[in-house]
């Protein structure tokens, strides 16, 4: 077994809206910050023990589809690091 | 009809929810998430609140809760549910119901009093009214604005399973009757089969003629 890191990143769909998103970039603005457009996601860093780095990300993508992610408004993708 | 209300850690109109209910002579019981669905339940509320604070998304975790895969093989054999606001969030996070609830289109908190419109009034949650009809009820959530792709949208409205949608007091559909931005307005929508239904509105909120207005107690008869 080999230590790794899975790192899965959730985000909106693109043409959902993101009302937190554009606060926060309503925000930035307000504070004098010149920028075209702000996404945000959440990023999930999951230290597990896996055979392979194959095995490693089937798992972490497994986790994504059951709970991280809501296939209806989030895409996801899994970079698996080692530990 | 007994009717069982599940109690997640941080559920709070579960008691509501069993008050309005006897009040319309349903016979209603709390049940703790972790105690299981008791054997003569013939009926389950999710009710609103804030289920596990919230986290990663509003019923996320609720939806994956033991008790839900109880929920999910009795409902599949016929059993109704209602899902409630948060109740609501859940039963789409569950699968039981399509799209998904998520963030306010202001990304605000919205409590208040919005009409709704009757859009099928062919369902055991809609019987007590007709198809058009504007009833009153309140609102209480920042994530309750419906997002589902175009095409999936167009799908429910074709099949009838949109329920109930925001609109003016006079059942016209606007944007400015939209609380959330939900897509469609739609407030409330069918699973698979009518004896399914989840709405962001709280019809027990407006059953006891105490608080005044009666407009949901038609939603709860559902299980009458």
């Amino acid at each position: 077994m080999t230590a790794y890191t899975a790192v899965v990143t959730v985000r909106l769909k693109t043409g959902v809206l993101d009302p937190e998103a554009e606060t926060t970039q309503r925000a930035l603005e307000r504070l004098g910050f010149d920028l075209s457009d702000l996404r945000a996601a959440d990023r999930f860093e999951i230290d597990l023990d896996a055979e392979d780095e194959g095995a490693a990300a089937e798992r972490a993508e497994e986790m994504a589809e059951r709970l991280l992610a809501n296939p209806t408004i989030h895409d996801y993708e899994v970079a698996i690091e080692g530990r | 009809m007994t009717v069982a209300v599940i109690q997640f850690g941080g559920s709070n109109c579960d008691r509501d929810t069993v008050r309005a209910l006897e009040h319309l002579g349903i016979d209603a019981h709390l049940v703790w998430y972790t105690d299981g669905l008791p054997g003569e339940t013939e009926g389950v509320v999710l009710p609103g609140g804030f289920s596990y604070g919230d986290y990663l998304r509003a019923g996320a975790m609720a939806a994956r809760a033991p008790i839900m895969d109880e929920v999910r093989e009795r409902v599949e054999a016929g059993l109704p549910l209602l899902g409630i606001c948060n109740g609501c969030q859940i039963g789409c996070e569950a699968g039981l119901t399509p799209g998904a609830f998520t963030t306010n289109d202001t990304a605000r908190f919205r409590c208040e009093h919005v009409h709704v419109r009757v859009e099928n009034a062919d369902t055991p949650w809609t019987a007590a009214y007709d198809e058009g009809d504007v009833i009153e009820l309140p609102i209480a959530h920042g994530e309750g604005r419906f997002e589902i792709a175009d095409d999936r949208l167009a799908a429910l409205e074709s099949d009838g399973r949109v329920l109930f949608r925001y609109c003016e007091p006079d059942g016209s559909v606007t944007d400015a009757a939209n609380p959330n931005g939900s897509k469609g307005n739609v407030a409330g929508v069918l699973g698979e089969d009518e004896h399914v239904a989840v709405l962001m509105p709280h019809p027990e909120r407006a059953t006891l003629p105490e608080l005044g207005l009666t407009d949901g107690q038609g939603v709860l008869d559902g299980f009458a």
